[in-house]
This record gives C-alpha cells, sequence and structure tokens, in this order.
C-alpha cells in the first residue's frame, strides 16, 4: 500500500520496514506522540483504530508496540514501536488523548512493566493490587511468594479510587499528580465481583444519581491468572491449552489463532481438510457462545426461559463437540499443524442434522422474544454507541458490528477456509441494544450458512501436517488476528528463535467491551446496566489472562 | 431399629466407589450406642437438610459454565433439590466454588464463607479449586481453595462434567446425613468475632476436632486449613 507506506516515511525520526500487510516503523521516545497523532489525524488516511498496545522487554531496554489499523483499509496493519533504556523510572508519553481504547491498555504495560505513561490522568495497575510488588512480566521479576503472600484482607477502597499520574506541562515542569476518582458528594455502589450478572468475576463502581448512573469504574483482575508469564516458560505445543482457558466460550476459536501464528512462524503447510474441519469447529463455537451469550442477555432482563432454551440448542453442539474432540466446553481439538484427531464418522450427519434444527429454533427464539413488546420497550433506545465512538473504543465484533463498523476478520483478512464459503458479514446501523441483541441471532444464521456449505465438500487427505518433536520458531514477530465471538483476537507471538517463546500477547477483545461499558453507561438507569453487559457479551477471564 | 445410615434417595449405595469407610463409620456409630429417639429426630432433620442445599455459586470462570449446563435443560439440577441458587451467602448452605481462585479475590472468597450461616459446607469444583490445576506456575493463583477457606468436596476436572458435578453433590448429601446435627458447631455471635479476632486459630483448631470426630475422608474430605 503506497499510501501507507508514504504516510510511514513521513514520520518524523522513522524507520520503515514492510513485511506482508504489516509495516513496522520504530522511532524514538521522544518523537513517538507526533508520530501517532499523524497517524491518527492524518488527511489521506486515518488511522483510527488502535488495535493494541503491546509492552516488551528486551533486556536491557523496555519498549512499548502499538498496533494501529485504517478502517479504510483494515487488511494492513502499522506496528509503531519504540523503547526507553531507563528501566528504573521508564516514562513514555501516553496517547490516550488520540485514542478512547488506549487508556485500559496503557494502565495494563504499566502493571505489567511498570512503564509510567506521561500526562495519563489514570496510572492505577490494571489487574493486580495496588500494593503489589514488582512487575511481573519483565524478565528480572522476583516470582518469590514470600513477596506477594496471599491477602488476609481485600483491597483498600480509597486505594483504588486514588489516581496517581505524572504530567509534564507545556513549560517543561514535571508534576506528581494525584486525583480523585469519584467526588466527595457521589453515591457509589459496588457491582461484583461476586454477583450473577457480572458474567464473571467483573467488579463494577458505579456512582449514581438518584437511579441515574452518573461513572463506571470497572476494576479488574479478580481473575487474573498470569497467562501471558506462564507462556514465557512454556513450550509452543504446552501453550494451547492455556488459550483454551481464557475465552472459554471461543476457545476453540482463539486456539485457531495461536496455531495459526506459530504455523506462519514455522512456515508450515496445513493440510485443507484440516482448514475445513477447524473452520466448521469454529462456527459451531461461535453459535454457541451466542446462544448462550443471547441466553444470559434475556435472563439478564429476567426472562429465564430464553436462558434454557440457549441453553438446550447449545447442547447439541456440545454432543457433536464431544464425539469428535473428546471434550465439551474444552474442546482441545486444534494442534500446530492441524487437529489432534480426525472428525468422528458421524461428524458429519450430525453437523448436517443440527442445521435445519437450529434454523427452526431460531425461528422460535425470534417469535418467543425479540418480538416481544416487554423485551423490545427494554432494549430500544437504550445505549446508544455510535460508529466513530466504536472504532476509537476498539469495539469490535458484534458490538462494533451493530454499530456499523465493518470490522470481520474474517472478510478483512480470510484465514483457513473462509475464503471457500460465501457469507454476509452483518452490519447494523443504529447501534442501540436492541442492534447488538439481532446482530448476533442473525449471525448464527450467517454461521448456519458457512457450515451448510462446508460439511460436504470436506477434502479428503491427512488431518495434521507432521511437525518436528520439539518446535522451534525461527527469530522474528508473529501476529495473527481471528475473528472470536466476541470481537477481534489477535496473537502476538515474539520469538528469540528458542522452543520457549520470548513474549506472547493476546489481544482480548472483551477489553475493549468493558470499556465501551464505561462510556455507554452514563446516563442510563442502575437497572439497563446489567443489560447493557449482557448486549456486550464478555467474558471476564478473556480480559485478565 | 437402625439409625444413621448413608443412603440417599437418588443414588444406590452400592453406586458409589469408596464406600468402605462409610460403611465402617456407621458401624462404629451404632456399636458405641446411639439414644434412639435422638438419632431418628436427627436423621429426620437431616433427611430434609440434605435434599434441600442452597448453593451460593462462586462462578470466576470456566467452570461456571458447566455449572449453567447443569442448571439447564439437559442436566436439570432441580430434581436434586439444589436449585435454589442464592446470590446471597446468609440465605445458602453451600459454596460451589467453580473456577479459579486469584490473589486478589482470595479475601473476598474468606468473607463469603465467613458470612454463611452454619452448618456451612464447600464443594471445589475443578482442577484450579482443588490444587492450582494448569496454572500451577502461575505468580497470581491461589493453588487450591483449601488454602482459604476448608473444603468438604472436590470434583475434579477440568472442567468437570455436569455429571461429575451430580455425583459431588450426592457425595455432599451423605455426608450431610452422617452428621450429627445437634453437635454441629454453633456460628459465633458476630459481635464476638470481631472482638475475639486473635481467637480465630483457635475456633478452627476447635471446629477441625469436631469434624475429625465426625471421621471423614478421602472423597468426602476433612475441614481442613481453617481460618487463615
Amino acid at each position: 500500500m503506497k499510501v501507507i507506506a508514504d504516510l510511514a516515511a513521513q514520520l518524523p525520526g522513522a524507520t520503515v520496514e514492510q513485511q506482508g500487510n504489516t509495516f513496522l516503523v520504530a522511532v524514538p521516545k521522544e518523537k513517538l506522540h507526533d508520530a501517532a497523532s499523524m497517524l491518527r489525524h492524518n488527511s489521506k488516511l486515518q488511522f483510527d483504530y488502535l488495535n493494541d498496545i503491546i509492552g516488551l522487554d528486551n533486556g536491557d531496554t523496555l519498549g512499548v508496540i502499538y498496533v494501529l489499523v485504517a478502517t479504510q483499509f483494515s487488511a494492513y496493519t502499522i506496528r509503531l514501536k519504540t523503547e526507553t533504556d531507563d528501566r528504573e523510572n521508564p516514562e513514555i508519553d501516553t496517547v490516550v488523548d488520540l485514542w478512547d481504547s488506549a487508556d485500559l491498555y496503557e494502565r495494563e504495560v504499566y502493571d505489567f512493566f511498570g512503564i509510567r505513561f506521561v500526562n495519563n490522568p489514570d496510572m492505577r495497575r490494571l489487574f493486580l493490587r495496588q500494593d503489589w510488588v514488582g512487575y511481573p512480566l519483565r524478565k528480572d521479576y522476583d516470582a518469590d511468594p514470600e513477596l506477594n503472600p496471599i491477602p488476609h484482607e481485600a483491597e483498600d477502597l480509597d486505594k483504588m479510587e486514588d489516581l496517581p499520574s505524572l504530567e509534564i506541562d507545556l513549560n517543561g515542569a514535571r508534576l506528581e499528580k494525584h486525583r480523585q476518582l469519584f467526588e466527595k458528594e457521589d453515591y457509589v455502589v459496588n457491582f461484583g465481583p461476586q454477583h450473577p450478572s457480572t458474567h464473571g468475576a467483573l467488579h463494577l463502581r458505579i456512582a449514581l444519581e438518584g437511579e441515574i448512573v452518573k461513572k463506571v469504574d470497572p476494576n479488574f483482575g479478580y481473575i487474573h491468572r498470569g497467562i501471558e508469564k506462564m507462556c514465557e516458560a512454556d513450550t509452543y505445543p504446552q501453550i494451547l491449552h492455556l488459550i483454551d482457558r481464557m475465552d472459554y466460550l471461543s476457545a476453540t476459536i482463539h486456539r485457531h489463532g495461536f496455531c495459526l501464528a506459530v504455523e506462519k512462524g514455522l512456515q508450515l503447510e496445513t493440510p485443507e481438510r484440516a482448514h475445513y474441519i477447524r473452520t466448521i469447529i469454529d462456527e459451531l463455537t461461535r453459535i454457541a457462545s451466542h446462544l448462550l451469550g443471547w441466553g444470559c442477555m434475556c435472563n439478564d432482563m429476567g426472562a429465564i426461559t430464553a436462558f434454557i432454551y440457549g441453553m438446550r440448542d447449545r447442547e447439541k453442539i456440545m454432543d457433536i463437540f464431544e464425539q469428535t474432540c473428546g471434550g465439551r466446553l474444552m474442546a482441545n481439538y486444534s494442534v500446530i499443524g492441524g487437529v489432534m484427531a480426525d472428525i468422528h464418522p458421524d461428524f458429519q450427519k450430525k453437523v448436517r442434522a443440527f442445521v435445519p434444527y437450529m434454523r427452526k429454533m431460531l425461528k422460535e427464539h425470534h417469535i418467543l422474544f425479540t418480538g416481544n413488546p416487554i423485551a423490545r420497550g427494554r432494549m430500544e433506545g437504550v445505549g446508544y454507541l455510535s460508529k466513530e465512538k466504536a472504532i476509537s473504543l476498539g469495539a469490535t465484533g458484534p458490538t462494533g458490528r451493530a454499530s456499523g463498523w465493518s470490522n470481520d476478520v474474517r472478510k478483512i483478512a480470510p484465514y483457513a477456509a473462509y475464503r471457500h464459503a460465501e457469507f454476509a458479514e452483518m452490519l447494523r446501523t443504529d447501534g442501540l441494544t436492541f442492534d447488538r441483541y439481532v446482530i448476533r441471532l442473525d449471525e448464527i444464521e450467517e454461521s448456519l450458512k458457512i457450515i451448510e456449505q462446508l460439511v460436504d465438500n470436506i477434502p479428503g487427505g491427512a488431518y495434521a501436517a507432521k511437525t518436528k518433536a520439539i518446535i522451534k520458531l525461527p527469530e522474528g514477530e508473529f501476529h495473527q488476528r481471528v475473528e472470536g465471538s466476541h470481537g477481534e483476537f489477535d496473537v502476538y507471538i515474539n520469538s528469540r528463535g528458542e522452543k520457549y517463546p520470548y513474549r506472547v500477547k493476546f489481544r482480548s477483545p472483551c477489553m475493549t467491551l468493558v470499556n465501551t461499558l464505561k462510556h455507554i453507561a452514563v446516563g442510563t438507569k442502575v437497572a439497563d446496566l446489567i443489560m447493557l453487559g449482557g448486549s456486550l457479551d464478555y467474558v471476564i477471564p478473556c480480559i485478565d489472562r | 431399629m437402625e439409625v444413621k445410615n448413608s443412603y440417599i434417595r437418588n443414588m444406590k449405595h452400592e453406586d458409589f466407589k469408596d464406600n468402605e469407610y462409610l460403611d465402617a463409620y456407621v458401624k462404629e456409630l451404632r456399636a458405641s450406642g446411639l439414644n434412639i429417639a435422638v438419632a431418628k429426630l436427627d436423621d429426620l432433620i437431616n433427611w430434609g437438610r440434605s435434599n434441600s442445599v442452597w448453593p451460593l455459586v462462586f462462578g470466576t470462570s470456566c467452570c461456571a459454565i458447566e455449572f449453567m449446563s447443569l442448571a439447564a435443560a439437559r442436566y436439570d439440577f432441580s430434581r436434586f433439590g439444589w436449585e435454589v441458587t442464592r446470590n446471597s451467602p446468609r440465605q445458602a448452605d453451600l459454596i460451589i466454588c467453580c473456577g479459579t481462585i486469584v490473589h486478589k479475590m482470595a479475601p473476598v472468597l474468606k468473607r463469603l464463607y465467613d458470612q454463611l450461616a452454619e452448618p456451612k459446607y464447600v464443594m471445589a469444583f475443578g482442577s484450579c479449586t482443588i490444587g492450582g490445576g494448569p496454572f500451577k506456575k502461575s505468580y497470581h493463583v491461589v493453588m487450591g481453595v483449601n488454602e482459604v477457606i476448608p473444603v468438604d468436596v472436590y470434583v475434579p476436572g477440568c472442567p468437570p462434567r455436569p455429571d461429575a458435578m451430580i455425583y459431588g453433590m450426592m457425595q455432599l448429601a451423605r455426608k450431610i446425613k452422617m452428621q450429627d446435627f445437634f453437635k454441629l458447631p454453633k456460628q459465633p455471635h458476630p459481635n464476638l468475632a470481631l472482638q475475639n479476632e486473635s481467637n480465630t486459630q483457635d475456633n478452627a483448631e476447635k471446629e477441625n476436632g469436631l469434624l475429625h470426630e465426625a471421621g471423614n475422608d478421602a472423597v468426602i474430605e476433612q475441614k481442613k486449613g481453617g481460618a487463615q
């Protein structure tokens, strides 16, 4: 892409390198904000979607990588890199004024690497407790359990409300500031971490004015399991099972993404049969996930029947998984080079029977709930998310598509067998709760179409390519985007040529969704907050990793 | 006239694994002489308690989805009388711990356990709650909930199938049936508990002692760990 190449070349102090669809741009840290600002507000091509911020410990330096996408040409990405050699007090300029999604990403990098972002007004830790000692993803982190014993007391709420920040004003004066999260007269309600409607261990602190939500502050880390750190000590095949347990609802899709990234690095030809099988399994997972999301959202609104119906249909998919993969929820199916085992002889028959069954049930679901005047009354006109806001927040997946943002990775950068199937990308324009609700049911229909086209044409041959006993990835960076059921899931692998990865980063689609909740819930009634959360359909262990 | 038996309605005695220790315990109980009237009343109360356990589902991750499957039509746990899932610990008898417990969550779980009314039970559902599971090497995961609260029944699996959960719940029902309701530890008065922060260790030991008398092992684990 000439436009991008030209643009990248104009960046101050930048070195540019092209790798397929990716442009690697390195800038010195003093020029970072200027470069980011140029990319964001350029007149020719605006890089309006900040996909992810990746922290990196290079040994002597600490680096940050910004993954940027221009929604006009979504297939291309820029990886903007910068690094600082100060390990004691690393400081990098914030980009929170350019992209709304940078807020949580920068807090995450601070939490894991201790890099402070100058002028970011909220530099609390994101996952770990504020009193945690050390920065776990640094290579020299001291994992001694004596330093961080299991705490006896829950975290002090005052500590959570104090927002430290480092600001440098126009004259170059350094100011260590402390803001308060809430105003003194605010009425603050705790929601979670143990609550049936939080969809996992999410803790929201909500400031209320009567019944109206004034401010929402999400608090993560109640299920932070340190998967990214564990990956650094595991071989590539060992990492696979950890990925299943991050976002368990789109487990096979995310695992597929990781396998693709490793295969890209090994330049391994995966058999066509494996591509087809993986795609069908992915789409079945998507249907199961949407059914559960739909059921839970309706349950949050008080319709338990919908939940029971959704789970009933989901069991059919679980049966198919169990027969072929051996597991129900954790299918454990994709492996590097293909799939774990060949499909069961009854697989095709069962999937073929499932498609018309699901179509019939989908009609029933629409009659039961979509047309229900009470449900429509609650969902219509609530929780508006504009397209621009969705892009700026990085709210991918069905949520973004309900606001009219065409972000389906299966269309943008087709992988596996998606290029052999004809399907439409579901788009709606209104961006309301009702749209986010309907789009999930519509996507089930599209997934059924994909499955229908692929299941009869599974090519013969091997189901997995032969791999070496010890898989060593060549030196370099490998990035793979896949479309999970909640949004875009990205895998970033930094390899130094060993059998363990140097750094693995997963882009969690759900983190941006919770960030979205923070923005769209303001001004709605507190009773609608639960429903908004249901309509965004996030999974907390995916955020916390 | 037989008192104190471990039979429950839903599953045959022979179909359970590891029955020997329960049989031996029943024998011992009967041999040591029980007051028929009290024991019969005890049996009646325990029959009621074991068939209407109200759980608080502490669902943090993957296992919670399998618990939802259990709640839905296919596995339908309301057949066994456990469908009254409470969201407040003050109304529940049992904490079902579904999913990994991490450092940040541990004090929250402990607080909820303290708020449960006696007699209270804990079920560790899934590998993570038993001993860290696949996250054994992690810096932020509690290696088993028994480091925070005592556990009655362990259900292994990653995640366990809903059937495994039903088996675990039946084991708990048997455990409840064997207990001496009139001798169960009583919840201390909340004010008293606040004053005697330092005495919690003693209480835990006392509790351990009482349960030790009840002589449970293997799948029905002893309450161990106590208040941390």
